[in-house]
């Protein structure tokens, strides 16, 4: 290697013929660092040059088989594991749905991997600064020329020898030596001018995102999901005279399922009182349901037993207890009378405590009333 | 016994004449060194007006919401999905024509495969936009579409054949990117190679990545273009029978047939190699590619549209007999409506421009006819859009109760977006055969007659 700035030994040639036996002819040769340049892939070459099979196969095999196996394991862990729904009263785990995006996710996977290999790892690209480029010798095999090029660098490279061999080939031979920009040339990834750049681009990126996604989302007009043009409730409407958001219903409306309690405070406990049965069985549910609400709305008056001892005594008209001979003798009517729309300073609680929980209510309140009194009949 | 005989195993040749190497470069490469001619500024003023229609139709949509549009219940899909559906449709001839005939070894694919496969990715463009846009809310439309973990532990439902469109468009749309870049490469060095200005020359030195027509390389290139073709193909087969699917699977009288997917694909091919004949002839004509882009390549496209075409007429038909075979009232009734109904103009439109005027090209007169070719295609993109209308709003419009029965009326900004999708659609075509080489140069040199070694013949280009 006399001259250090030679890159190659270059010949075109005008038929695809001509470059098949070329390539042959510097193959038998001995030479393994040269490459040949065609405008289009000529047939028979490959096999003209030696060249063995090319892998790239394999990695589409791989990145299929990735892609495939990822993508249903990871729609059966979110289908049947991490987010379980019932679609279409299926069970969670139902693959067969799962076939078309597995597919598309293996096609994906092993086009995108395949072409990322091919460009990355066996073309070495991007690279636009190889001696070969922008030489009269590229611009030939570019369009219309075919061309061999024996690298300086091979074993067996003598200057004299290779220019013999390809003329006798029949190619019109050049030299391509490395460009004064290409030798001089250094990367420059760490300038700080570089850097600069890219610390603003990720700043700039970073601001925009969280400005968008923070800040944007919630301004008009993208706020419609939140700032929707309704009344809500406990808001002011300038649309209505009253100047409500919220609306009453009309007059008489009737909840469904309710009958209106015919009785006023005005009525005595005991008489209307045996005109009503307790329509409930006390069972466990409907005991633990009534002593759910007597501790929540009775018994900051009458005390946690009924006994009338609660921490209100002194502060307030006492109540009354619970286990008096009169309300003990009370029919359980009554005492749904008086929970319903009160008695003296009482109030009404029927707003509070649906109808059927305050049935439930009385059969908690009569529990209280024997496990007080209890008589000896009860240890049996 | 005097039989002319015609030896059919001989191919018509895929470039006529003998043109050289160089002036193949020159004459593909014309409309990108030259400044355009004014009809190309014409044309790029017309379609660019309508996409301005487009633009502000989207503008006013973003700003009012889908209730600018036409739609509402009953009908609750209108032009949104049926132009999503035209769309992808149209996409499907660039992959087919690029991979599918590839594989068979239809090498008079070579001419037109190149803006096929980026009208492919345009006609997605427009129907992503569509889909996109009818969510509501796109620009928080990735919050439901993709799998992604989040804050709020929820995941998207991998059962339903919306999500699975989602994939299958998406995926076909970076596979058919990928594909055609790929293809791209080899010309974009050449033009690089061309180039004089300098910073033409610096755009096509970075896309081209450095390619350096090495035949070290070309043995990896022309595996992975196989390799890519193999996936292509059951892929673009596979898109349209998703789409297929978003009807499919429900449980609508209309919809829920299992003739779908094949219908589909079927249509699919049909309109998209319509749409590439429409713009292949004018291509062809004002670049004068008259000698790459041969007549018989025309004619052999008009085959496949009468075929096709021929097949979505068995399955109109086969979806009547079944609605009758089945006893169903309810479909029953959805068949007649859709023919006799309140859209019948609709339903006769699509019949006539997909199943009756193709038949014209049983004739060979007609099938080497430009001007027939042209005008068929125009009708046959015209009835498959009616098709999707007429499989979208007439299944929806007579709902289960007659009390839920209504009509779908497009407003002005319905056929606003319709408009504009078409000027996003044209304007990059023209964009496209400005900048980048409309004809694969490679690929076309290398089925040119001298181009490979003699011993070889001319057989197939690539694998």
């Amino acid at each position: 290697m006399a001259d250090t700035n030679l890159y190659a030994v270059t010949a075109l040639f005008r038929t695809p013929d001509q470059i098949i036996a070329a390539a042959k002819g510097v193959k038998e040769a001995g030479y393994t660092r040269y490459d040949v340049h065609t405008p289009y892939p000529v047939h028979g070459m490959d096999k003209a040059m030696g060249l063995p099979e090319t892998k790239l196969g394999f990695v589409t095999l791989a990145a299929g088989i990735m892609g495939a196996v990822g993508m249903i394991s990871f729609a059966s862990w979110v289908a049947a594991v991490d987010y379980p729904q019932v679609i279409g009263g299926k069970p969670y785990w139902s693959w067969p749905a799962f076939v078309p995006v597995t597919y598309e996710i293996a096609v994906l996977l092993a086009v995108l991997l395949t072409v990322g290999a091919m460009i990355a790892f066996f073309f070495k690209f991007p690279n636009i600064s190889h001696p070969l480029h922008d030489t009269p010798y590229m611009k030939a095999v570019s369009s219309d020329a075919y061309g061999v090029a024996v690298r300086a660098d091979d074993p067996k490279f003598d200057e004299k020898e290779v220019r013999d061999l390809l003329k006798r080939l029949g190619g019109e031979v050049s030299p391509v030596e490395f460009s004064e920009e290409f030798r001089t040339f250094r990367p420059r990834l760490f300038e700080p001018r570089f850097l600069l750049l890219l610390a603003g681009v990720a700043l700039v990126s970073a601001g925009g995102g969280y400005v968008t996604w923070n800040k944007l989302m919630f301004m008009p007009p993208f706020d419609w999901m939140m700032m929707q043009p309704k009344a809500k409730p406990q808001t002011v409407s300038t649309f209505y005279a009253d100047g409500f958001g919220m609306r009453l219903p009309v007059s008489g409306t009737v909840a469904r399922g309710f009958t209106l309690y015919p009785y006023t405070i005005t009525d005595r406990a005991d008489s209307v009182g045996a005109l009503m049965v307790n329509p409930l069985v006390p069972t466990a549910t409907v005991l633990s349901r009534g002593k759910q609400k007597y501790l929540t709305y009775c018994s900051p008056c009458h005390g946690n037993a009924g006994r009338g001892d609660s921490r209100m005594n002194g502060q307030f008209p006492n109540p009354p207890t619970l286990h008096s001979d009169k309300v003990r003798q009370w029919p359980d009517g009554a005492l749904f009378h008086v929970m319903t729309v009160g008695q003296n300073v009482m109030p009404s609680y029927q707003y509070q405590i649906s109808r059927e929980d305050r049935w439930a209510v009385v059969h908690y309140v009569r529990t209280l009333q024997r496990a007080l009194n209890a008589q000896e009949s009860d240890l049996q | 016994m005097s039989v002319t005989t015609i030896d059919y195993s001989k191919e018509a040749p895929v470039v006529e004449g003998q043109p050289s190497l160089r002036g193949l470069d020159d004459l593909i490469a014309k409309p990108i060194d030259e400044f355009p001619h004014r009809n190309w500024f014409i044309g790029l003023a017309i379609t660019g007006t309508m996409l301005m229609i487009g633009a502000v139709s989207l503008g006013w949509l973003l700003w009012k919401g889908v209730g600018v549009w036409g739609i509402n219940q009953p009908v609750a899909w209108g032009f949104d999905v049926v132009n999503f559906v035209f769309w992808v449709g149209i996409g499907h001839a660039g992959t087919l024509i690029s991979a599918i005939l590839f594989l068979l070894r239809q090498r008079w694919r070579t001419g037109i495969a190149r803006f096929a496969e980026a009208m492919t990715l345009f006609a997605v463009l427009c129907a992503v936009q569509f889909v996109l846009f009818h969510t509501g809310r796109p620009w928080i439309a990735a919050i439901w579409l993709l799998p992604y973990p989040n804050q709020h532990g929820v995941w998207v439902n991998f059962t339903s054949p919306l999500m699975w469109d989602v994939f299958a468009v998406s995926t076909y749309f970076t596979v058919s990117a990928v594909f055609w870049y790929i293809g791209l490469i080899p010309d974009l060095a050449t033009l690089r190679d061309r180039a004089k200005d300098g910073i033409k020359k610096t755009v096509y030195a970075v896309l081209s990545l450095g390619w350096r027509f090495s035949n070290r390389h070309w043995q990896h290139y022309e595996r992975a273009y196989l390799i890519l073709a193999g996936f292509a193909t059951p892929l673009v087969l596979s898109v349209h029978t998703i789409v297929s699917f978003d009807f499919a699977v429900s449980v609508l009288p209309g919809w829920h047939t299992t003739i779908f997917p094949p219908y589909f694909v079927a249509g699919a091919i049909f309109s998209g190699f319509a749409m590439v004949q429409n713009v292949l002839i004018v291509t062809r004509t004002a670049f004068k590619f008259e000698h790459l882009i041969t007549l018989d390549t025309i004619e052999k496209m008009n085959k496949i549209i009468l075929v096709t075409g021929t097949m979505v007429g068995y399955a109109y038909s086969m979806e009547f007999f079944i609605a009758w075979y089945s006893g169903n009232l309810t479909e029953k009734f959805v068949f007649i409506n859709r023919a006799f109904g309140p859209y019948w103009w609709a339903y006769w439109i699509m019949f006539t421009c997909n199943v009756f005027t193709p038949q014209l090209f049983w004739f060979k007169r007609m099938r080497t006819s430009l001007l027939v070719s042209f005008i068929l295609a125009i009708f046959v993109n015209i009835g498959m859009w009616f098709e999707r209308f007429v499989i979208v709003v007439t299944s929806l419009h007579r709902d289960f109760l007659p009390s839920s029965w209504g009509m779908f009326v497009p407003t002005v900004w319905d056929f606003g977006l319709l408009i504009g999708s078409f000027g996003l659609f044209f304007t990059l075509v023209l964009l496209f055969i400005k900048f980048l080489p409309a004809i694969a140069m490679s690929e076309i040199k290398a089925v040119v007659p001298g181009s490979q070694p003699a011993h070889h013949g001319n057989g197939a280009h690539h694998g």
